[in-house]
């Protein structure tokens, strides 16, 4: 679950990235807010969904410069019965397949996929993946792939 | 400037290795650095390259003949229906026919890449028995090797510009130009703008019927007119039509093919097709036709069309240039969207690039058309018609 440091400037900041599954009664507690304000984590939410059956899920980077309070900010969420799952899915892309199209990154939100300027390759950004996967269906060289 | 040159002259230059290519690319910074007049004295041919996806594409096959023969009525390539309609083992598969058991993952578009990655293709036909020929179904497996012909037959391929397409309704939608989300959260292109084969020669001075160009890496023949060929489109100042205009038929070996420039593609929810890689060297014959190759991205303006209305006639929302999409984003009517390329820009790139090694090694030399593509014309719609509506009055 360790995603540790990363980013050029961050050396001292410990970053995780989870995916978070609350029920219904928690989806309109300020639950962010207090993470924030009494746990004095960052938060940054990738992805959030909020399913038919009012199960929300979110993808949040949670990032602070010490680590255990990232903990203490878990053991709250679980105390509140949130599910906590580390995310070790990555979105793969087949680079002999690639034609370099770009059409995977008309679907990509988060700016992880786009067109290199003056070499128009693509390029891949991990780090801003979100996982929603909406580029594996775009790619019509079926060129990417999520691994589990 | 009055300076001109002739294709027998060009081509005595490629025979004695003098000379000067470049692609539609370079010339515009060539030209900036060493001035006009100079470069168009300098360069003899200008390299253009696309490799978008094409539908309107597909290959013609003659197996030879089985013993006993068979008269091949209903065809399969690896479960993808081919049209066996003419003489008993030609037959003509379509870039977009879907398999019969893997439906929009795997068409005629795949076929046609697996033969060129020579790769073994399940052939099986029926037939009615007739005395010429008894066999009633045959089963077998072929390679491109063992084939008598096989050839590409495009009949519309190179578009000349193409649109934008965005969504203006309130849930996503699936085209041929990609996934496109609901109230213009993206807009997606489809053309290779300033190397694009057509923009480069806006009025086909030099490109007609019987230019030999690129095609999936070997080299091929433009053939007619491609379906739809409309060049009456609306024009820009520089005679650059806004919007899709002029198209290509081509030919070309499927044999001496590779699969870096025939690619099937799958577009989700909408079906198979297959990206063509073409390109086609101009000749700077005269002083017009070296302006046109001059072309910029920010020269040649493209439609933005909602794709959200299924009807033919589709609503325009604005007009961009490909300096504008190429930049990430354009605004529409007050919001900003994201933008993204269908075809690939690289692919392009390395088509001219490729086309210019070629020309500069002495392995590809230039035509003249035999014959020039229509310049005016539009294109017509089908209407729903009763038989009295097109009978005859005496
Ligand atoms: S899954 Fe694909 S589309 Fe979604 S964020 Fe990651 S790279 Fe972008
Ligand atoms: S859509 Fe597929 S082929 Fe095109 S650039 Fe993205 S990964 Fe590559």
């Amino acid at each position: 679950m360790k995603r540790d440091v990363k980013g050029k400037n961050q050396k001292d900041v410990f970053t995780k990235r989870v995916m978070l599954t609350f029920s219904r009664r928690l989806v309109s507690k300020p639950v962010m807010y207090r993470l924030i304000k009494e746990y004095d984590i960052a938060i940054n939410i990738l992805f959030a969904k909020v399913l038919p059956n009012e199960t929300g899920k979110l993808v949040v980077e949670f990032s602070s410069t010490d680590e255990k309070k990232i903990q203490k900010g878990f053991s709250f969420l679980k105390s509140l019965g949130v599910k906590i799952e580390p995310i070790s899915k990555e979105i793969i892309r087949d680079e002999e397949n690639c034609i370099d199209c770009g059409a995977c990154t008309s679907v990509c939100r988060s700016q992880a996929l786009s067109i290199d300027k003056e070499t128009f390759e693509l390029i891949f950004d991990s780090n801003r993946c979100v996982l929603c996967e909406m580029c594996i269906h775009a790619c019509p060289m079926r060129a990417i792939s999520i691994t589990f | 400037m009055g300076f001109e040159r002739t294709i027998e002259e060009i081509n005595e230059k490629i025979r004695s290795g003098k000379v000067v290519v470049v692609t539609a690319e370079e010339i515009i910074q060539m030209a900036e650095r060493d001035g006009y007049d100079n470069t168009f004295k300098k360069v003899d041919v200008v390299t253009t390259g696309t490799f978008g996806p094409m539908c309107s594409s597909g290959a013609f096959i003659n197996f030879g003949h089985s013993d006993p023969p068979i008269k091949m009525q209903k065809v399969w390539l690896n479960d993808v229906p081919a049209y066996g309609g003419i003489a008993a083992v030609d037959v003509y598969i379509g870039a977009t026919e879907l398999s019969e058991t893997k439906g929009f993952e795997y068409g005629g578009a795949h076929v046609i890449e697996d033969l060129i990655s020579d790769k073994p293709v399940k052939l099986k036909a029926i037939s009615y028995v007739t005395d010429c020929y008894p066999r009633r179904e045959i089963e077998t497996y072929i390679n491109r090797k063992m084939l008598n012909q096989a050839y590409l037959f495009n009949p519309r391929n190179a578009y000349q510009n193409y649109v934008v397409a965005v969504n203006t309704s309130d849930r996503t939608i699936y085209t041929y130009m990609g996934i496109l989300f609901p109230k213009m959260a993206n807009a997606t292109y489809c053309s290779a703008g300033q190397l694009s084969p057509l923009i480069n020669d806006p009025f086909y001075d030099t490109i007609g019927i019987g230019t030999k160009i690129f095609l999936g890496g070997a080299q091929g023949f433009i053939v007619w007119e491609g379906t739809q060929h409309a060049p009456s489109v609306a024009r820009n100042e520089r005679g650059i039509p806004i919007g899709g205009a002029g198209t290509i038929a081509v030919i070309g070996d499927l044999k001496t093919m590779s699969r870096r420039y025939i690619r099937a593609a799958v577009f989700e929810r909408y079906g198979v097709s297959i990206y063509i890689g073409l390109g086609i060297p101009i000749p700077i014959l005269n002083e017009k036709i070296f302006k046109n190759v001059l072309v910029r991205d920010e020269d040649i303006h493209v439609p933005v069309i909602d794709y959200s209305v299924g009807r033919r006639k589709r609503p325009v929302l604005g007009i961009v240039n490909y300096k504008q999409l190429r930049s990430g984003s354009i605004t529409i009517r007050g919001k900003e969207i994201k933008t993204a390329p269908i075809s690939s820009y690289k692919m392009a790139r390395e088509i001219a690039q490729e086309l210019k090694t070629w020309i500069l090694n002495g392995k590809f030399f230039l035509t003249n058309y035999v014959h020039p593509l229509p310049k005016e014309q539009n294109v017509k719609s089908l209407d729903i018609n009763t038989i009295d509506d097109l009978e005859v009055e005496v």
